[in-house]
């Protein structure tokens, strides 16, 4: 298989995931550089201000040619994971990603390409409608979709745990739409 | 076998028995066919600490083949009963018996049966039992009544399995088929799902959420020593047992999606047997073993399909309503009991599958789930939602006679009826 004809399954695989989203890169997510801890999309301007202010002191600071600014990535704030959404909310019988949430699966698989011993689990549910046994399964193809994503933006299938939890885990109680557009969902979780 | 009289019940009739039973059973409906049976009260019953013979008496109406005629007499199994009598109540068949108290504390239960029309005894029997299987005692008495009076075996002293949430546990209990007696045989924090009985009574599977995954378990019912089954990557579910117990079907999620898998009762020589990028599940076997039933989406939205084992072919046998799951097979392989969506409602149905006819809906409630049959094919035990709670029923095969097996605490679902030979 050629590259190019790599590069046109993943988009074309990118664009079905992702709805009718096009495969532009989003312009406001900042570019990891070297010299900056990786940043996401959800802690732009804190991240990005140490960034600036490492980037130029590296580049102006010191009078020796030789000399070298350390920038110590374990005092800079960890990649805001916790700023990441945790959970991906799905329209009813659909298993589709919406546009979104791109950007923070982006951002999480580029966390798992990271650190190779980095674990995620995805838990897949429904709402409650429906039998038990049929909704596990639509709760399993939920996280399934969510591990695709990941992967195809670089996360190691080894990494990532998709599981299902189907309609034995409501977020919340209730029997009315607005209830089950919160239950149709995929946590994601460090295991 | 006795001559029987046509009888339409309306209403229904409220059994009661002893208060630290945990359910009551209410059973409602209209009989074709109903014997008219009067159960009297056995012979110092009282002192054995349960009523027996309100026992007998509801297994036999919950069976829809009987209707208790009230009887307060003080007889026992060597009365002579005056058949007049009787007959001018209006029964058909008459029981009466005692429990006496042994010397090692074990109890002595006795019970005579009469044909009342005739006028003759019909048999009888003597039984030392312990106390702790007094409940069974009478359920045997109910099945020996079922089996001379109808000529079928009786499903009285089988069990079911059966799953309750509340307080923020749930629970797997073994219960006698009248839904009283629950045991606890598995408790924990996390959610337990699709229990099905081995062939011989002596295990269960079941899927068990308390390692923040679906993982099948199979679980011996007398000791509590229970084994990993499955627990591939992913979800691990809906197993089911080939009839011979040495073979399950589960749903994995292993190779990606939900497919169906074979493996042996040990959980080893894993066989993939569906290949299809849908959603396969709830597989549940032919009872011929040669077969097998099992939900699909493959068409679109979920629907019943059957395939032998021994082929490819898949074949779709549910059409009448967009979303179809749950099947139950009946033990002689012609009726499916399983669940359709119809608007809003998820109700239970049965298909004929020797022949062309259309699905009949066995209820009016609107989330009923989980139906099993009972192993004699008479009796269907399903779940249903009553007054906010999830609560069990049983009916028959033509839904004309329900009984609620009532929980008064916890939410009660997923049932599956055990087979013969406790």
């Amino acid at each position: 298989m050629t590259s190019m004809k790599q590069a046109l399954i993943v988009m074309s695989t990118l664009v079905l995931l992702f709805g009718c989203s096009s495969t532009k890169l989003d312009s406001d997510v900042p570019v990891e550089t070297r010299s900056t801890a990786a940043t996401s999309s959800g802690s732009g301007a804190a991240n990005s201000g140490q960034a600036l202010a490492g980037t130029s002191s590296a580049a102006t600071g010191g009078t020796a040619q030789s000399a070298v600014t350390p920038v110590d990535l374990t005092k800079v704030s960890p990649v805001v994971a916790s700023n990441l959404p945790r959970v991906v909310y799905f329209d009813f019988d659909s298993y589709v990603v919406r546009e979104e949430y791109r950007a923070a699966i982006e951002t999480y698989a580029k966390l798992l390409a990271q650190d190779r011993n980095k674990r995620l689990a995805i838990e897949g549910h429904t709402d409650e409608r429906g039998g038990r046994e049929y909704n596990l399964a639509l709760g399993q193809k939920r996280a399934e979709a969510v591990a695709k994503s990941l992967a195809l933006f670089g996360a190691k299938e080894a990494q990532v745990d998709a599981v299902s939890f189907g309609k034995e885990r409501p977020a919340v109680q209730g029997s009315d739409e607005s209830a089950w557009a919160k239950n149709r969902r995929a946590e994601l979780t460090s295991r | 076998m006795l001559r029987r009289r046509e009888f339409a019940l309306a209403g229904s009739a409220l059994v009661a028995l002893p208060a630290r039973a945990q359910f009551r059973i209410e059973i409602s409906g209209v009989g074709a066919t109903q014997l008219p049976i009067a159960v009297t009260r056995f012979r110092d019953e009282d002192k054995s600490g349960h009523a027996i013979s309100a026992i007998v008496r509801a297994d036999l109406e919950r069976s829809g083949a009987f209707r208790g005629i009230d009887a307060d007499a003080a007889l026992d199994e060597t009365a002579r009963p005056v058949m007049t009598e009787w007959r001018s109540r209006a029964a058909d068949a008459l029981v009466a018996g005692s429990v006496a108290r042994l010397a090692d504390g074990r109890f002595d239960v006795r019970f005579k049966l009469w044909d009342v029309v005739q006028g003759l005894e019909l048999g009888g029997r003597s039984n030392a039992v312990e106390a702790d299987d007094l409940r069974l005692a009478a359920h045997r008495i109910a099945d020996f009544i079922h089996e001379k009076l109808t000529g079928e075996k009786g499903v009285f002293s089988t069990r079911i399995a059966y799953v309750t949430r509340g307080g923020g546990r749930y629970t797997l209990r073994v219960a006698d088929a009248d839904g009283d007696g629950g045991q606890v045989a598995l408790n924990s924090a996390e959610s337990i799902i699709s229990p099905a009985w081995s062939p011989d009574g002596r295990e269960i599977a079941y899927v068990s959420f308390e390692s923040q995954k679906a993982v099948v378990y199979v679980q011996e019912v007398a000791s509590g020593r229970r084994r990993v089954l499955a627990n591939f990557r992913g979800s691990n579910s809906a197993p089911a047992w080939s009839p011979d117990g040495q073979t399950l079907a589960v749903t994995l999620s292993r190779d990606g999606g939900s497919q169906l898998y074979l493996l042996s009762r040990e959980g080893n020589n894993l066989r993939r047997l569906t290949n299809s990028p849908a959603i396969d599940t709830e597989p549940v076997f032919a009872p011929d073993g040669r077969g097998l039933y099992f939900v699909s989406d493959r068409g679109g939205t979920p629907q019943i399909y059957r395939t032998l084992l021994s082929g490819s072919t898949v074949e779709r046998i549910t059409f009448a309503s967009s979303y179809s799951i749950s099947p139950a097979i009946s033990p002689d392989g012609r009726t499916m009991a399983y669940i359709s969506r119809l608007g809003n409602d998820f109700r239970l149905y049965t298909l004929d599958l020797t022949g062309n006819a259309q699905p009949v809906a066995l209820t009016d409630t609107s989330d009923d789930e989980s139906p099993s049959f009972a192993p004699n094919g008479r009796l269907i035990i399903y779940a249903t939602r009553a007054q906010g709670r999830d609560v069990l029923m049983t009916t028959t095969l033509d839904g004309k006679i329900k009984a609620r097996l009532l929980s008064s605490t916890a939410d009660v679902r997923e049932p599956v009826w055990g087979p013969y030979g406790r």
